[in-house]
C-alpha cells in the first residue's frame, strides 16, 4: 500500500480499457440527459430502488451463469414496469419503491451467497467492474444506450411538458400515465447500463448528480441537459483514466469527480443568484434567500 | 359560429350530492364571465367540466360547438398558481413555447414565426424583461403574466381562468386583468373567470355565475348582486351592500370561512367580496 497512485505503463493499460472508457462515454451520456427528467420529476428515490432489482437481477444470472447484462436488464425493467404502473403519484411512488428496495437488494446478496465462482465478480456488482467489460458486454451497453437516446428525443418535449407543467398539459390532454410509464422504462435501460459499469451502489453519481450540478448553473431547456450529459461523460472518463493509475477502484473517482463538479456549479449559482437572472432587478422571495444563504454556510 | 362555451341542462354530483345542476349557459364570443360562490361550492369543477376532466352526471357541455373532453389550442388555460420547482429546466419564454408544441413528439426546431408568435405573446403581457429568467425565480405575478402569455400563444377562442388573481398585489391584479380583457376586446377571445372576489374585475365583467350549495345564479352583476338574489340563493337573509363603489356581501353561511381567509379584515365583517 505504499504506492496508490503509479502511472508507469499508462499507455499499455489504456489500450486494454479501451472498451470500458466507451461504456463510461455512453454511460455519461444517457446519465445525464435521463438526470434532468429525474430532477424535474422528483425520482432520484426510485433510480436508487430500480438499482437494487437490477443488482438482483444480475447476481440471479451470475448464479445460473447466463448473460449478466441480460438479467441486470430484467431486474430494472421489472422495477420500472412496477414503479411505473404502481407509483403514478409521488407519495405511492416512493412507498413502492421502499418496499421493493429491501428485497431486490436481500435476493442480490441471495444470490451472490449461492455463487461460489470468482469473489471480483461479486463485489463488481454492487461498486463497479467496469475494467471487465468486454466486447459482448460493449455490444449490450451500446445497444441499451441507443434505445435509451432513441426514447428520449421521441418523447422529449411531450415529457418535459407534463414533467414541469402538468396542470396545462393535462388540460391540453396530454397523457401523462402513459408518458410516466414510458420514461420509468427508459431511466431502468439507463439504471441497468449504470450497474453494470458503475455499480448499484454508486448510481446515482452518474444518473443523479450530473443534472443536479447542470440546473443550478442552467434554465435553458437546451443547454441543461447538453451540461448534464458533459458533465456525466468527463466523471465518468474521468475517473476510469485517474483510476488506471492507481490500485484503488474506479468507482471513488467517479462519484468524486461528478460530486467536485456539483460543488463548483452550487458555489457558481450562488454567486449568480445574488447577481440576479435576466435583465431585471431579481429579489428572490425571502423565503428563498433565507434558504439558499444557509445552504452556502453550510458550503463554506 | 357556435358559442366557446355553452352548457345544456350541466349538472356535477359526487354521489347524493350535488354540485351544482340544471346549468344552461351559452357564451358570446369576446364575452367574460366571472365565476364566484365559497370555497368547495364547485367553481374549479366548472372549468374542469369545460376542460373535459370532470364527467356531467346530467346534461352536456360544448366548447366551439365540439363536445368537451377533445381539448386543443383554441382552449386556453391558466392554471391557479403554485410555485414552480428552482431545478425546472425552463426560462419564462420555454414556459410559452409549451403552449406552442408541448405536444410535439421528436426533436424540432421552431420555425421563426413560431419564434415571433412568442416573442409577441411575452410583448403582449409586458413579460419581456423576464422573459430569460428561470420559471422557478418569478415571482407570483410575473409568473401569472407568463402563464397567460401561454395560454394566448396559441390563439384561443376561450380562455378559461381558475383564480388568476390569487395572492397578488393590487398593482398586479389590476395588470393581469387588463391583458386578459384586451385579449377578449382585440380577438374576441370569451373568458371564464374563476374568482372569489368580484371588486377587482366588476367593470369588465359581463355576467357573473354564481354558484353556493348545489344552486346557482346567472346574469349580470347588477342583477345576481342584490340582496333578493343572494339570499334566495343561499336561503338565508344576505345583505349586498354598495360601499364606494365596491360590492360587499355580508351574512353568507361561509362567512367565517372567508373572513378567516381574509385576516386583514375585521373579525366578523362577513364575505366580503372586495
Amino acid at each position: 500500500m505504499t504506492e496508490v497512485f503509479s502511472f508507469e505503463d499508462y499507455g499499455r493499460l489504456l489500450a486494454l480499457v479501451h472498451g470500458s472508457l466507451v461504456a463510461a462515454a455512453l454511460l455519461g451520456v444517457i446519465g445525464g440527459l435521463v438526470g434532468v427528467f429525474v430532477q424535474m420529476r422528483d425520482m432520484q428515490f426510485a433510480v436508487h430502488g430500480i438499482s437494487e432489482l437490477s443488482f438482483a437481477g444480475a447476481a440471479g444470472a451470475l448464479l445460473l451463469g447466463v448473460n449478466v447484462a441480460l438479467g441486470s436488464v430484467l431486474g430494472s425493467l421489472l422495477a420500472g414496469l412496477l414503479i411505473g404502473l404502481l407509483g403514478v403519484r409521488a407519495r405511492d411512488r416512493n412507498s413502492v419503491i421502499g418496499v421493493l428496495m429491501p428485497f431486490g437488494l436481500g435476493l442480490g446478496v441471495l444470490f451472490l451467497a449461492l455463487y461460489d465462482g470468482r469473489a471480483a465478480n461479486k463485489f463488481g456488482l454492487l461498486t463497479g467492474q467496469v475494467v471487465s467489460v468486454g466486447t459482448v458486454q460493449l455490444g449490450w451497453l451500446a445497444g441499451l444506450s441507443v434505445v435509451v437516446l432513441g426514447g428520449l428525443a421521441l418523447i422529449w418535449r411531450p415529457l418535459t411538458f407534463v414533467s414541469a407543467d402538468p396542470e396545462v398539459a393535462a388540460a391540453r390532454g396530454m397523457p401523462a400515465g402513459p408518458l410516466s410509464v414510458v420514461f420509468t422504462l427508459l431511466l431502468a435501460l439507463a439504471v441497468s447500463v449504470a450497474v453494470q459499469v458503475i455499480g448499484a451502489l454508486l448510481v446515482l453519481a452518474l444518473l443523479v448528480t450530473p443534472a443536479a450540478a447542470a440546473l443550478r448553473v442552467t434554465a435553458s431547456p437546451v443547454l441543461a441537459p447538453l451540461l448534464s450529459a458533459a458533465f456525466g461523460v468527463v466523471s465518468a472518463v474521468g475517473g476510469i483514466l485517474v483510476a488506471l493509475g492507481t490500485s484503488v477502484p474506479i468507482s471513488p473517482f467517479v462519484t468524486t469527480i461528478s460530486f467536485l463538479i456539483y460543488l463548483v456549479c452550487r458555489v457558481a449559482s450562488g454567486r449568480r443568484a445574488r447577481r440576479g437572472w435576466g435583465s431585471r432587478d431579481v429579489h428572490p422571495a425571502p423565503a428563498e434567500e433565507a434558504v439558499d444563504n444557509s445552504s452556502h454556510m453550510s458550503l463554506r | 359560429m357556435s358559442a366557446p362555451l355553452a352548457a345544456h341542462g350541466a349538472a356535477v354530483a359526487f354521489g347524493d350530492r350535488r354540485l351544482w345542476g340544471g346549468l344552461d349557459l351559452e357564451l358570446a364570443a369576446g364575452e367574460f364571465l366571472a365565476v364566484l360562490g365559497p370555497n368547495g361550492a364547485g367553481k374549479s369543477t366548472f372549468l374542469r367540466a369545460a376542460l373535459g376532466q370532470q364527467p356531467l352526471s346530467a346534461g352536456s357541455m360544448s366548447v366551439l360547438g365540439r363536445p368537451v373532453g377533445r381539448p386543443d389550442r383554441t382552449v386556453g388555460y391558466v392554471p391557479q398558481q403554485k410555485s414552480m420547482g428552482a431545478a425546472t429546466p425552463l426560462r419564462a419564454r420555454d414556459l410559452v413555447g409549451l403552449g406552442v408544441d408541448g405536444g410535439r413528439y421528436g426533436l424540432r426546431r421552431r420555425s421563426r414565426a413560431e419564434r415571433a408568435r412568442i416573442e409577441e405573446a411575452l410583448a403582449a403581457v409586458g413579460a419581456q424583461a423576464y422573459a430569460d429568467a428561470p420559471i422557478g425565480l418569478l415571482s407570483g405575478g410575473e409568473q401569472q403574466r407568463v402563464r397567460i402569455a401561454q395560454a394566448l400563444v396559441g390563439d384561443p377562442q376561450l380562455l378559461l381562468c381558475d383564480e388568476p388573481l390569487l395572492s397578488l398585489d393590487l398593482g398586479h391584479q389590476r395588470a393581469v386583468s387588463a391583458v386578459i380583457d384586451r385579449r377578449r376586446r382585440e380577438h374576441g377571445t370569451a373568458v371564464v373567470f374563476v374568482t372569489h372576489e368580484i371588486n377587482p374585475v366588476l367593470d369588465l365583467v359581463d355576467r357573473v355565475l354564481y354558484i353556493a350549495g348545489g344552486r346557482h345564479r346567472l346574469g349580470t352583476p347588477a342583477e345576481v348582486f342584490t340582496s333578493a338574489s343572494l339570499s334566495d340563493l343561499y336561503g338565508t337573509p344576505v345583505d349586498v351592500l354598495t360601499v364606494q363603489g365596491r360590492i360587499v356581501v355580508v351574512g353568507t353561511p361561509d362567512h367565517a370561512l372567508a373572513a378567516s381567509r381574509h385576516h386583514d379584515l375585521p373579525a366578523g365583517a362577513g364575505a366580503l367580496h372586495r
